[in-house]
């Protein structure tokens, strides 16, 4: 019998001819990624950092962004523990504020490969099944043990088959589909699962489309979401510099077992919202139009890179932010924001009376720059729409797309994207 | 004994607030915050042996462990669930924090009852009735046996070490 993208990939890197869900392997993951949680980290290993030292100094992968730049005295003195032991131990993948959001730069600096197994003590680190590898989050004692030791576990999962089919409708985006594909499997639909995408509509999502779908595999539970490697994914490689002998894809067999099977027809997507407080409370964007809401931000992992600057931009130019709302745009990474300048999209939505923010994860997490004051509501193109995410019990964060994110900031109020 | 009842869907920023994830790292740090966008008496009135009985998908969302970190160090004896989500599932591995998916006890569960946990036995008795819950599979039962996954590393880099 054939074996699934996770049996495939798992099953190799224990040295076995097969393995099935439920079994537990151990593997080596190319890469490690941690953030600002460096700092506690190496903190639980302090001693032992000491006697044995990391165990390869290319498998962790440190990105600084999720209070960057430092927001006070002990998210500083955090950053400047974690440069001190990048420095003692030699670790060459480290990146400092103002990089990026720490998946984007670990996509674009081509340090997720079809192939590989990534591990990462940030839940959205399933991303990069955008690019065909088995990536996946972990919490930070398993960091810590990963630092030292270099292998850990992990439970072969059953799969879920995402076909999609057909064409997204003017205005409808991936972030409509995958809030769509959340709402219909629910927030723990796909719980312990591996969930891979195929179907002759995904030869039609760029790069960036798929990375916004699979950043958003952990909203349904998954522990991974991959797309197929195919002429989209090795164009994108080849424009970073990484050349198709460096990579190995892996891709499921044609009669592998699934534990379900979901035909998605992109048609029939319509312009969704992520209502207050689960990400699987999908409502039709149409239904809430008119609703009141106080800030708007345009970013994050899930949506902060150039297409989403260019498609707010194209909606913003010659318009203004409404008097009522900031609007807040939070490039995914340095790398995109000189893009989107060169492109013209920033000035756009700066003279529009947007505020731009450093690239990194900005107000998502409630840490800092774009905190909600009680009653105040946001909509947002990030992936998190809980009670209290965005730094405030009492507010609450609507979830949307790029297109539907811009012209509520135009109008001050929820605004369906306009067809065609 | 108190058993502390709560629904499904509850995630990591409602067990512990993110802004505070980069500010609060030890046990001290973090107690006074757990839960505390769910519960505002759990905090203060959480005692050594007790229980939480929860729903579906238990911990779902953020990498960040202090929910299963916290709710191990102030002596919370098990979390027994319908479900829980992937990530805090192993971080509460990691932390030998004592999950149990019993989705058929938290059904009869019912505010008041008495519950007696008998971790050795796999047994869970709720108002009287008696819930069986499977052992660990043997490889997650050693990193929980060495205290944790860190503890189960470093004996394995000591006896590297010394072989």
């Amino acid at each position: 019998m054939g074996m699934t993208f996770a049996e495939k990939i798992l099953a190799q890197a224990a040295g076995k001819d097969s393995v099935v869900p439920g079994e537990i392997v151990m593997v080596r993951p190319a890469h490690l990624l941690t953030h600002d949680n460096t700092a506690a980290i190496i903190g639980k290993i302090g001693p032992e950092l000491e006697k044995y030292g990391v165990v390869d100094p290319d498998l962790n992968v440190i990105v600084l962004d999720h209070v960057a730049p430092a927001a006070n005295e002990k998210t500083a003195t955090g950053h400047q523990k974690i440069r001190a032991f990048v420095k003692q131990h030699g670790v060459k993948n480290f990146f400092d504020v103002g990089e990026g959001i720490c998946h984007q730069v670990v996509m674009e600096q081509g340090l997720a490969l079809p192939g590989a197994i990534i591990v990462g003590s940030d839940s959205h680190t399933c991303s990069y099944g955008a690019l065909g590898a088995f990536a996946t989050g972990v919490d930070r004692t398993e960091a810590a043990a990963l630092t030292l030791t270099g292998e850990t576990w992990l439970r072969v999962p059953p799969t879920i088959r995402v076909v999609l089919e057909g064409n997204f409708r003017p205005g409808v985006s991936a972030k409509d589909l995958i809030l769509t594909i959340i709402g219909e499997l629910g927030s723990d639909g796909a719980n312990y699962m591996a969930v891979e995408f195929d179907g002759p509509a995904v030869e039609r999502l760029t790069i960036e489309d798929r990375f916004t779908i699979a950043n958003m595999g952990i909203e349904m539970g998954a522990k991974i979401a991959v797309f197929r490697v195919d002429e989209v994914t090795e164009t994108y490689l080849g424009t970073i510099g990484v050349r198709k002998y460096q990579y190995d894809p892996v891709w499921a067999d044609d009669d592998a077992e699934y534990a379900q099977r979901i035909v998605m027809r992109l048609d029939g997507i319509e312009p969704v919202l992520a209502l207050p407080h689960t990400v699987d409370n999908i409502g039709m964007a149409s239904e809430h139009a008119g609703e009141p809401i106080h800030q708007c931000l345009l970013g994050t992992c899930t949506n902060g890179r150039l297409s989403d600057l260019r498609t707010a931009a194209k909606i913003m130019r010659g318009k203004k932010v409404h008097p009522s709302v900031r609007f807040l745009v939070l490039p995914a990474s340095r790398s995109v924001l000189q893009a989107a300048m060169s492109k013209g999209y920033i000035q756009i939505l700066i003279g529009a009376g947007a505020t731009l923010l450093p690239p990194g994860c900005g107000p998502c997490l409630g840490a800092h720059m774009g905190v909600l004051a009680p009653s105040e509501r946001c909509l947002s193109t990030a992936n998190r729409n809980f009670q209290g995410r965005m730094g405030c019990k009492a507010a609450e964060i609507i979830l949307a797309s790029p297109a539907t994110v811009a012209h509520s900031a135009i109008h001050g109020v929820i605004t369906v994207p306009e067809e065609g | 004994m108190r058993v502390w009842n709560y629904g499904d869907d509850i995630n990591t920023d409602m067990l512990f607030p993110g802004k505070y994830t980069y500010t609060c790292g030890t046990l001290e740090e973090i107690k006074p915050h757990l839960l505390e966008d769910l519960d505002t008496e759990f905090a203060g009135q959480v005692q050594a042996g007790d229980l939480l009985f929860v729903g579906r998908n238990f911990g779902c969302g953020s990498s960040r462990e202090q929910p299963a970190l916290g709710l191990r160090g102030v002596g919370i004896a098990a979390v027994v669930g319908c479900s829980f989500a992937r990530i805090f599932y192993r971080a509460s591995i990691n932390q030998g924090l004592v999950l149990l998916e019993c989705p058929d006890a938290v059904e009869h569960f019912e505010p008041g009852m008495p519950v007696e946990l008998r971790l050795e036995q796999g047994e869970l008795v709720v108002g009287g009735k008696v819930f069986a819950f499977p052992p660990l599979p043997p490889e997650i039962m050693a990193i929980s046996q060495a205290g944790g996954l860190l503890n189960y590393a470093l004996a394995k880099l000591e006896a590297r070490a010394s072989s």
